[in-house]
């Protein structure tokens, strides 16, 4: 039967079981808009279309599935193009469709004409112009097979116009999608296996570092036998969180710029640091001269280019975590690193004195309060999506994630205004799930906008704005390391209640530490989306800290009267 | 680590876009192209590239690895440490008046370079060879002026019945 362009686009879509896509139509984008109609998919219209790009990002990372945005050419394809580059730094699959001008205009600087492949190029994993009809199913199905396949990223599919209008009779295949040059599918050999193991077996300082990929491989439960067997640490970065439980005794916490001062002490102290899918980013290491010289690396890794880049490994295996777990899991012998872990320990307990939870309560409200109060309302079990600053780094230090998939941040890239859009995409992807947004003052305002979207798709959202009226992470670098000089930081903000109830949603204050229960507790009670403007104190600095381009053990911690308790005893 | 240049060989699919994909990787990553040759292959639908580039041997690697993550890429090969034969080919346009021409000439033969154009004032020759042999023609005749030089960049080939195999297994890059 002969179909439309845009229709086949729909029908391939569907076939890779895509339910809900995020977007934004407009001039060449109009035959698919028209056609999407007719379709069983679900369209939620954003407001700005990189809040499309975000909400895909964000459905795709807790659904596991691929995240799917659309906009028309020109502008609406170069707004997409922030959350384009957020979902290829961390590496979640998304497919961004595009309308482009007609064929016949290509080249011409027509209205609304860009060369978004062109731009997308370097952020994407590969990308698509199609301008026959007679392409456009078979390249939705190649789009999506790149996108989920090996590391995962997003890729982009730009059609013109009257390839979306033109008609043909479709060619539907359920073959397996063979390209010939993209084999994702990569195995570590037996002998570096070996090899590992037998550096495993003989490491006395063993560490683990538990990344991103440990999550996105659903590789969790293996870790966990690996490391009950093992009897190793686990030091987890930004987006490792939850990869591990974060209450197993054997969980140390976060490493890296604002990681606990035990983990990386004990990184730096490690003779052996078995690397679970991460990439050794800037942030995770610190200066690289100085990065746990002592240590032996073993590197587990999916993408081949990320072997050697920042840290060298005395032994790669590369493949999927989940796999290179499971094929190691036989060779290593069942330890107990009580020594190790008592040093560990030692260090844990004296920095412990310096944790803001344990300073006396003089009725200011710390942003650490707020996260920590949030876990243990929440019992640790809510599905948090972080903006970028220092609300993300406390959530990362006080929320306590015991499974994966419970925290959603953009970590590679940093990306403000990621959260509102991003946690649209979440509650999309696991409906059941109680799904909070904390967010700073300025990076909400990046994309507030969608506060539309949430009343409009009718959203149970909770949204925690940690309001320090300053750009908070870059005052606290000022601080720091421009002797206080606060440029552009300091940040008016409008009334966030007011602008809650301006949506239709409801808006709640919170000035003291005491309010905090009762307002997240309203929040959950209440049906429909609440936001909670956390009026926290404005110049707190998230300890400690590793300055960008120092070594990991240099770390500023926080000042604090009880440390001199302590080292008195 | 040291640097030194390296060659590369590869197949990549003959479709729009791909040369930009290859050489925006180099760009991105900061590696200095030497010189790019591009044409077909013995097989329809495939480009043959060879890039030569000055990298380390960690940068060798990872530009390989690099390189296959585009999906555009079929086979690398880093010809550097394989036995393999290497040509440029050069068009070098040199000033030569009736009094200088013999002695130009003459240079010319002892580099096996071939006159293909001959005016009052100028020479133009073809010579064909490994990198070395040309820069070796150019700076004799530096001194009689060139006044225009075009080369192709270099092309490879491996010796003997040694191929380099299109779509084999890829294994580790490490």
């Amino acid at each position: 039967m002969m179909r439309t362009g845009a229709q086949i686009l729909w029908e391939a879509l569907r076939r890779e079981g895509v339910e809900v896509v995020f977007g934004y139509p407009g001039g060449a984008i109009m035959p698919a808009y028209d056609a999407l109609l007719d379709s069983p998919i679900r369209h939620v219209l954003v407001r700005h279309e990189q809040g499309a790009s975000h909400m895909a990002d964000g459905y795709a990372r807790v659904s596991g599935k691929v995240g799917v945005a659309i906009a028309t050419s020109g502008p609406g394809a170069t707004n997409l193009v922030t959350g384009i580059a957020t979902a290829m730094l961390d590496s979640v699959p998304l497919v961004c469709i595009t309308g482009q001008v007609s064929s016949k205009f290509l080249g011409s600087d027509a209205f609304q004409e860009t060369d978004i492949t062109g731009v997308t190029l370097p952020i994407t994993k590969h990308n698509y112009l199609v301008t026959r009809v007679d392409d456009i199913a078979r390249t939705i199905r190649e789009a999506f097979y790149v996108a989920r396949s090996g590391r995962p990223g997003p890729v982009l599919v730009d059609i013109t116009k009257d390839a979306q209008q033109a008609t043909t009779v479709p060619v539907w295949s359920d073959e397996p999608v063979r390209m010939r040059g993209y084999r994702p599918e990569l195995h570590a050999s037996e002998g570096d296996l070996a090899q590992a193991a037998e550096l495993i077996e003989r490491a006395k300082r063993p560490v683990i570092l538990a990344g991103h990929g440990v999550v996105k491989a659903d590789a969790d439960m293996l870790l966990r036998a690996f490391v009950d067997k093992t009897g190793i640490p686990v030091a987890s970065t930004l987006l490792g969180l939850g990869g591990f439980p974060a209450t197993h005794r054997l969980s140390l916490g976060m490493m890296g710029m604002h990681g606990e001062a035990w983990v990386n002490h004990a990184i730096q102290e490690a003779d052996l640091l078995i690397a679970f899918g991460m990439r050794f980013d800037d942030r995770v290491t610190g200066k690289l001269e100085t990065f746990a010289v002592n240590a032996k690396k073993i590197h587990c890794e999916l993408d081949p280019a990320e072997i050697n880049k920042n840290v060298r490994a005395d032994v790669a295996l590369i493949g999927d975590v989940k796999d290179t777990i499971e094929a190691l899991l036989p060779l290593v012998s069942r330890r107990d690193h009580a020594p190790w872990l008592t040093w560990i320990a030692e260090h844990k307990g004296s920095a412990a004195v310096r944790d803001i939870q344990t300073m006396p309560h003089d009725g200011r409200l710390f942003a650490a309060h707020v996260m920590h109060d949030l876990w243990r309302i929440t019992k640790g079990r809510a599905l948090v999506v972080t903006d970028v600053g220092q609300h993300q780094m406390w959530e990362a230090q006080y929320y306590k994630h015991d499974h994966p998939k419970k925290l959603v941040t953009s970590g590679g890239l940093g990306t403000m205004g990621f959260a509102l859009p991003a946690a649209i995409g979440a509650k999309l992807a696991s409906p059941g799930d109680e799904v909070w947004v904390v967010a700073g003052d300025g990076g909400f305002q990046m994309t507030a906008c969608e506060l539309s979207t949430i009343a409009q798709e009718n959203l149970k959202l909770n949204i925690a704005i940690i309001n320090n009226g300053y750009l908070g992470m870059v005052r606290q670098w000022q601080q720091f390391f421009y002797d206080g000089r606060y440029s552009a930081t300091p940040l008016r903000s409008p009334d966030f209640v007011k602008l809650a109830e301006a949506h239709g949603l409801a808006g709640l204050r919170v000035t003291s530490r005491e309010q905090v229960e009762s307002a997240v507790e309203r929040a959950r009670a209440t049906s429909g989306t609440v936001l909670i403007d956390f009026r926290v104190e404005q110049e707190d600095a998230v300890y400690p800290m590793v300055p960008a381009g120092a070594a990991l053990h240099d770390m500023i911690r926080r000042p604090s009267p009880i440390v001199e308790t302590a080292e008195d005893e | 680590m040291m640097t030194r240049l390296r060659t590369y060989i590869m197949h990549v699919e003959d479709l729009p876009g791909v040369l930009n994909r290859v050489t925006s990787l180099f760009r991105r990553r900061g590696y200095n192209i030497d010189s790019l040759t591009v044409g077909r292959t013995e097989a329809s639908g495939v480009s043959r590239m060879t890039i030569v580039m000055e990298a380390d041997d960690d940068a060798a690697r990872r530009v390989e690895a690099n390189l296959y993550k585009l999906v555009n890429v079929l086979e690398v090969h880093d010809t550097t440490n394989r036995p393999c034969v290497t040509r440029e080919l050069a068009l070098i346009k040199v000033k030569a008046d009736p009094t200088s021409r013999a002695h130009v000439l003459q240079l010319a033969e002892v580099f096996r370079a071939r006159v293909i154009d001959v005016g009052p004032e100028a020479l133009i020759f073809e010579i064909t060879g490994a990198r070395d042999k040309i820069d070796g023609l150019a700076g004799v005749l530096a001194s009689y002026g060139i006044v225009e030089m075009v080369r192709t960049g270099t092309v490879a080939m491996l010796r003997s019945a040694d191929v380099v195999e299109q779509e084999q297994p890829r294994t580790s890059a490490a």
